[in-house]
């Protein structure tokens, strides 16, 4: 089989493990008490943030090695990880919004995650847009490594910075997203959910891979 | 002198140097002949230290410091005059202060420069300019020139001035590479030719006494019609 | 060492040499900052919003928008004529250069940093003087690890085709955490606290700026070689 079929097994398989576990978060996981039904986003939203994040970090450390090696299929991964990773981050920041909005009455907050995602969504985008403008393969792929690896150590600054602020300028928060204080079954769906999310990553960068070396071979 | 063992340049699919060696002794001259896209410029970045090989190595005699580069971009910078240029690269090669204004002036006559000495650079014509950026690359007086394409745009009297003073410096134990696109340019200067076409030498000797006629010749058989 | 910043300073010098020459990227800074400044003045209402509240958000958002608009200068020149070539074949190291070329966009920026504080002291009524020295620090720190962000960054941008569109774009998300620190400490000095109070953004500005000064300097030979 190959990568391409392979990718597309791996995101079918990972698609309905995700509708599984839907299912299992509607019938079988209490509702929680406070937020009510809305909060079953919450095993969409956070998922998506630990994929995006992953996307980022795994950018981050092919352009690493592609600095070191100069290896084409490095830079190859690293561009489908990015467009995997913006794919992931959209869906972060748009449940966000559908899940804040009937809990705290607003559609956006600027606390340290949100941030620190939305702050991820404009590098993966600048990341997209610098290798869109350069034309030389060997030029692209040096200039998406440096952006790449200065974006990997910008991130703990940004989640520094915002968390300095919010904590000097404490922010109304009625509920943490993710307390640590969760019920077993809940538990259960929200870690089964990050090993489908890490599923469709690996099934979506294979695929956006196999098409990356398609299109160079051209 | 000059060498490259077994040099190649690949990136992806894309290959631009195939297994390109050679030697270059002092007071020759190696004129490559190629079309567009056989990877003359890449051999030339590659020797210059500009470009890092996939594979294989080249090296120059003396590094960075022995190299002077003339291509048909002049290297210089526009706001600045051609004596704020010159004192500006021949500081970058470390050349002591006193040999500085020396140099300066020696090269600024034999180059013709002396009345535009004071003038910005956006001012000059384009042959004036050539011959500035050729002052330049002189100054830290190289033992091995590279030269792209230098007859670029130039008239036929600026052409034959640019092949005499080439001429001159190989005779005086330079190593000069030399790559064009045009036969007729480069024939009087070549001690050695080469035939390029796809990343690969498909000739490489002494000229001998072939002239350029026989040159073009040659030249259609070994790369075909280009 | 001192050959590094020998050569370091050689660059820097041609390069404030050339823009004093051109002005036009100095000029453009100039009126711009006046402009953000004098809208931001009318955008305000003053019984809202008490001033010393806002006016550090104003001056560093100006500050960043102004920086941002030099830092194209810094390669652009070396594009030209293919100066950049010349300066990647001389003896100096990579890293000269690129120090060179921060040190420069570092002494721009500062000159346009002068003039949109007293622009602002004269608008905005802020009593700057009275803490003008850890003022001063709080500028220094948070502009130096942007600014050499912003001058990798150049050097890569200024080859592509929407160059003063894509620098903004790539430089934005830098731009949080010193933006976040420097208003947060302005805030805190305009109100007269000590500057011991905000050590924890403090260590925050200095940590960023030894990671990505060292960072952009390790990273800069990848954006120049090939």
């Amino acid at each position: 089989m190959t990568l391409a079929q392979r990718g597309r097994w791996i995101t079918i398989g990972a698609l309905m493990l995700l509708a599984g576990i839907y299912v299992r978060a509607l019938r079988f996981t209490p509702v929680e008490l406070t937020q009510g039904p809305a909060q079953k986003i919450f095993y969409l939203h956070v998922p998506a943030a630990w994929s995006a994040m992953l996307s980022m970090g795994l950018v981050g450390l092919a352009s690493i090695l592609f600095l070191i090696m100069k290896d084409a299929r490095l830079d190859r991964f690293a561009a489908a990880s990015a467009e995997v990773g913006t794919v992931f981050c959209c869906v972060m920041l748009t449940t966000g919004p559908l899940w804040a909005r009937p809990i705290w009455g607003t559609w956006w907050t600027w606390d340290a995650r949100l941030t620190l995602t939305l702050m991820l969504f404009f590098l993966f985008i600048g990341y997209q847009v610098l290798r869109g403008a350069v034309t030389d393969p060997r030029l692209r792929a040096n200039y998406a490594a440096v952006v790449g690896i200065c974006g990997l150590i910008l991130l703990p600054f940004i989640h520094l910075s915002v968390y300095l602020f919010r904590t000097l300028h404490p922010m109304p928060i009625v509920l943490k997203p993710s307390a640590p204080s969760l019920p077993p079954e809940m538990l259960v769906t929200l870690l089964l959910s990050f090993g489908v999310f890490t599923l469709l990553y690996v099934g979506f960068v294979m695929q956006r891979y196999a098409l990356g070396e398609g299109e160079s071979d051209a | 002198m000059l060498w490259a063992r077994d040099l190649s340049h690949a990136f992806g699919a894309i290959r631009a140097l195939d297994g390109i060696s050679f030697t270059l002794e002092r007071g020759r001259t190696l004129v490559i002949f190629g079309p567009n896209g056989a990877g003359k410029t890449t051999l030339l970045r590659v020797l210059a230290g500009l470009v890092r090989p996939t594979r294989g190595s080249a090296g120059v005699e003396g590094g960075r410091r022995a190299i002077g580069w003339i291509g048909h971009q002049s290297q210089l910078y526009g706001h600045l005059t051609v004596r704020e240029n010159l004192r500006f690269w021949g500081t970058l090669y470390d050349i002591p202060a006193g040999d500085l204004e020396r140099r300066e002036g020696e090269l600024l006559s034999r180059l013709g420069l002396d009345a535009r000495a004071g003038q910005q650079v956006r001012t000059l014509s384009r042959g004036e300019t050539q011959r500035a950026a050729i002052a330049r690359a002189l100054m830290h007086d190289p033992s091995v020139l590279l030269l792209d394409e230098p007859f670029t745009g130039l008239d036929r009297l600026a052409a034959e001035a640019l092949g005499r003073l080439l001429g001159e410096l190989a005779a005086r134990g330079r190593a000069t590479v030399l790559v064009t696109h045009d036969v007729k340019e480069g024939t009087e200067l070549a001690s050695d030719v080469a035939f390029m076409r796809a990343g690969r030498f498909v000739a490489f000797g002494p000229r001998g006494s072939r002239d350029a006629a026989a040159l073009t010749a040659a030249y259609r058989e070994a790369v075909g019609s280009a | 060492m001192r050959e590094l910043l020998r050569h370091a300073w050689l660059i820097a010098r041609k390069d404030l040499q050339l823009e004093f020459r051109s002005r036009t990227a100095l000029a453009s800074a100039f009126v711009f900052t006046a402009l953000v400044l004098v809208i931001f003045e009318h955008g305000r209402d003053p019984t809202a919003v008490p001033t010393i509240d806002l006016a550090p958000s104003i001056l560093w958002v100006t500050f960043s928008f102004a920086a941002m608009l030099g830092l194209n200068r810094a390669f652009q020149a070396e594009l030209e004529n293919q100066a950049l070539d010349g300066l990647l074949l001389s003896p100096i190291s990579r890293t000269s250069l690129f120090w060179g070329k921060l040190g420069a966009n570092l002494v721009f920026v500062a000159l346009v940093q002068v003039v949109g504080v007293l622009l602002f002291i004269l608008f905005f009524n802020v009593p700057v003087w009275r803490v003008w020295l850890p003022f001063l620090l709080v500028c220094a720190l948070a502009t130096v690890g942007f600014i050499a962000v912003g001058t990798l960054f150049s050097a890569m941008v200024v080859r592509t085709r929407f160059a003063e569109l894509m620098l903004p774009v790539l430089l934005l998300p830098f731009l949080l955490p010193p933006l976040i620190a420097a208003v947060a400490i302005t805030v805190q000095l305009f109100a007269g606290r000590p500057l011991s109070e905000s050590g924890g953004w403090l260590r925050l500005l200095a940590g960023y700026d030894l990671v990505f000064v060292s960072l952009t300097t390790l990273l800069f030979p990848a954006t120049v070689t090939e």
